[in-house]
């Protein structure tokens, strides 16, 4: 069943603020195997000009496939998320994730596109600091296909 | 040490990398990350849903990716956009070794304030798992 176009433009109300903690951050950078220090030690973050660690660059993802989750449970909608991939990521970064940050996410759908029988849907979410500063920009295509077949 | 605008050029190669991806780093990205999607770590799920075997996270091969950026560049918050499209999964056998993502990188484009397009190429088995894979750095 196609989605209904209506909802291109549809904007969520913000998420809860999550707080970013350096061992958050620690223990996403241990599970991607990556032992740059400015995502751990404080003082090489600083020493690069950043008050604490920053974060790794795709782990907004973290945020802004949570949020996603009220497109995905948005029973008005009707996605079957057992027939959605991940098609395409990509962020647009102000600044790097930092210890420290509470960060809200805004999630907005950009567009919903049929293309041969898959149902694609763009879904942007925005994260902001509670300062107001805009973060980082996470877009997310989510394919749900027509047929018998999964992938990612 | 920063990379400067003035050394590179269309077509230089960044450090190309292979990181290896065993059943253990899923589980464990799984719960770094919240995504406890079975197709990760189950492998009758993922078999019964038509998979080869358990897949890796698309996000898990995209963090890797990058660290062929953020390796070269040196401060990560030089990366002001990144981008990718998951094209093929990459399949994690239970075998104790697991596969490799392999990565290579270069400068596709110069652009406008000391910034540079760095395009990816990111493979498994010889087969490219990743398209337009790109990522915008801003060098001193």
């Amino acid at each position: 069943m196609p989605l209904d176009p209506s909802f291109i433009g549809r904007t969520y109300p913000p998420t809860e603020p999550y707080e970013v903690g350096r061992e958050k951050i620690r223990e996403f950078a241990v599970s991607i195997g990556d032992a740059n220090p400015v995502y751990t030690d404080p003082e090489a973050a600083k020493a690069l000009g950043y008050p604490d660690v920053i974060a790794p660059p795709t782990f907004p993802f973290v945020l802004s496939y949570r949020a996603a989750g009220q497109v995905v449970g948005d029973p008005e909608l009707g996605l079957d998320f057992s027939r959605v991939v991940h098609g395409d990521q990509r962020f647009v970064y102000t600044r790097p994730v930092r210890a420290g940050d509470r960060l809200t996410v805004t999630i907005v759908i950009d567009a919903i596109k049929s293309l041969a029988g898959n149902e694609v849907l763009t879904v942007r979410g925005e994260l902001h600091e509670a300062s107001g500063e805009h973060v980082v920009t996470s877009f997310m295509t989510l394919v749900a296909r027509a047929a018998e077949e999964t992938g990612e | 040490m920063a990379i400067s605008f003035d050394d590179v050029e269309v077509g230089t190669e960044l450090p190309a990398r292979s990181f290896p991806v065993t059943r253990a780093a899923l589980v464990q990205y799984a719960g770094a990350s919240g995504d406890f999607n079975p197709i990760h770590w189950n492998e009758k799920f993922a078999l019964e849903v038509g998979l080869p075997d358990v897949i890796a996270h698309g996000m898990f091969t995209m963090a890797e990716a990058v660290r062929v950026v953020t390796d070269w560049v040196g401060d990560p918050g030089a990366v002001i956009e990144y981008g990718v499209r998951f094209t093929k999964p990459v399949p994690v056998p239970n075998d104790g070794v697991g596969t490799s993502i392999e990565v290579t990188a270069k400068v596709a484009a110069l652009l406008e304030d000391r910034r540079v397009r760095v395009d990816l190429l990111v493979k498994n088995r010889d087969l490219k798992v990743l398209g337009m894979s790109r990522a915008v750095v801003q060098l001193g």
